[in-house]
């Protein structure tokens, strides 16, 4: 199903998302200030910090759905500057998912799938419905397949959205707080299809604040304040002893 | 006072059948028109297209605040002239007042339908458009497959309530001297006399399709309530 099985050995060397001293404003404000990061093929990071931080700016900016304003970024080897046909390159190799899910209200969930496949791939109706199918099955939500996105939980309806990244069949998944607008009691089926996504060896950059989810699937932890990059280490460490002051701030906060 | 003798109404059944077809063929025609210029008038505004936006903006300002009745007058009037500079002797070109009426009730129905579909542009959520992009669909895919149907569909309802008001307002073409249900009836309410048959019979069409068109809004009101998330 998903293309590449590289490891995590194996993919240390080949970076497919570069980050150097990326600068992105809102006018007068600084949102994100010389930032730094490389994701290799396979690398499961997780990113925190308390809100404001220029998380969700950061991997915005990944598929340029915000432009930046400075530094460079390199998506499996095309850099993004302003031309179209590059964007639209790199998103077709980007999947994202939002904590609002963003399905199409008019379109049945297995359509929602279907769309972009056969927009932007250019399969047939039955090639992208085989393969809406297949991936709806894996999110475990194929019983569904018919009903529109309004008739479905939040859970429902983010293990749809996962679904219908995946169908374009991304070499890398971004996820910006996936859970934060589901109900607890749904909060764990979508992690767990996360955490199967990522026992898959998808590469997949994930804002949450989901701790467990963090130890049990990150390979790296990037912390991050006031738009920057403060801290980076495996879950382990960042989690049993981080290094910065801010970071123990915040641990402190959410773990309470 | 004579009593009501509607015997007269089923004779004159024919012509009033034909004026029915007449008004409801130009809403069909002004409301098929009226939408498919409408959108395209709505986008060049929504994409702020340079020049041709404020051109567009005064249009359908225009039309909006000048009654149909002289919008009329002026498209039987000075679409021949516009016709005949085009051809180039400069000669008026009349196009004739069925086809002066088809026109002009397109024109101004797109007028109202563009600014409720541009209304309905600007309340699409901004995580519509950004699901589009993270999922790679052009602009125009973006536009055809996910925001403009979701703008009619949320529109319908207005839409089709300026729609009952067109075909009431079909009856203004009698200042063209064509003949809607309406211009039927008084024709022949004049003829024989019978005014109130005549009146009170027509008021029962009218009131019989702009009631079945209003269950229409209201159950599409219903329906996309629900499926809205
Ligand atoms: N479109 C925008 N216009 C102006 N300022 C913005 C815009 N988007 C984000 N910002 C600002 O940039 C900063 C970083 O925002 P961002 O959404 O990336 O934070 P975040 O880390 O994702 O926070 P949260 O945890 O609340 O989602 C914030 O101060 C925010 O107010
Ligand atoms: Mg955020």
């Amino acid at each position: 199903m998903l293309q590449h099985t590289a490891g995590n050995e194996a993919g240390r060397s080949t970076p497919i998302v570069t980050v150097e001293n990326l600068v992105k404003r809102f006018g007068h404000f600084t949102a994100l200030n010389d930032v730094n990061l490389s994701v290799a093929a396979g690398e499961k990071i997780v990113l925190c910090g308390p809100s404001g931080s220029g998380k969700s700016t950061l991997i915005r900016c990944i598929n340029h759905i915000e432009k930046h304003d400075g530094g460079r970024i390199v998506v499996d080897g095309v850099e993004l500057t302003g031309r179209m046909d590059d964007i639209n390159g790199v998103r077709r190799e980007v999947g994202m998912v939002f904590q609002s899910f963003n399905l199409f209200p008019h379109l049945s969930v297995v359509e929602n799938c279907m769309l972009a496949p056969m927009k932007v791939r250019a399969l047939s109706r039955a090639e992208a419905h085989e393969r809406a199918i297949g991936l709806l099955r894996k999110v475990r939500i194929h019983d569904q397949a018919n009903k529109y996105p309004g008739q479905l939980s939040g859970g429902q309806q983010q293990r749809v959205a996962i679904a219908r990244a995946l169908c374009m069949q991304p070499k890398i998944m971004l996820f910006d707080e996936p859970t934060s607008a589901l109900d607890p009691e749904m909060v764990k089926e979508v992690l767990d299809t996360m955490a199967e996504l990522a026992r898959d060896g998808m590469t997949m950059v994930c804002v949450t604040h989901e701790m467990g989810f963090a130890r049990e699937i990150a390979d790296r932890v990037v912390f991050m304040d006031r738009g920057a990059i403060v801290e980076e280490a495996d879950p382990e460490t960042f989690f049993r002893a981080p290094r910065t002051e801010r970071a123990r701030d915040f641990l402190g906060q959410i773990i309470h | 006072m004579n009593s009501l003798d509607f015997s007269i109404v089923l004779q004159a059944w024919p012509y009033l059948w034909s004026g029915l077809l007449f008004s409801l063929a130009l809403t069909a025609v002004a409301f098929v028109v009226g939408l498919v210029l409408g959108t395209c008038l709505a986008l060049v505004q929504h994409f702020e297209v340079p020049v041709l936006g404020k051109l567009v903006r005064g249009y359908v300002a225009l039309m909006r605040s000048i009654p149909l009745i002289l919008v009329l007058f002026w498209f039987f009037f000075l679409v021949p002239i516009v016709l005949g500079h085009l051809s180039g002797n400069g000669r008026p070109v009349p196009i004739g007042a069925t086809w002066t009426a088809f026109i002009t009730f397109g024109l101004f129905e797109a007028a109202y339908y563009s600014e409720i579909i541009r209304v309905g542009l600007r309340a699409v959520n901004k995580g519509q458009f950004e699901a589009c992009q993270a999922l790679a669909l052009s602009t125009f895919d973006t536009y055809r497959s996910v925001i403009l149907p979701q703008v009619l569909r949320v529109a319908s309802p207005i839409i089709l309530s300026q729609t009952i008001i067109l075909f009431q307002d079909t009856s203004l073409v009698y200042v063209l001297s064509l003949t809607d249900l309406l211009g039927a009836a008084s024709k022949l309410a004049q003829l024989n006399g019978r005014l109130v048959e005549m009146y009170l019979v027509i008021a029962v069409v009218y009131l019989a399709i702009s009631s079945a068109a209003s269950q229409c809004v209201a159950s599409l009101r219903k329906r996309y309530a629900i499926a809205g998330r």
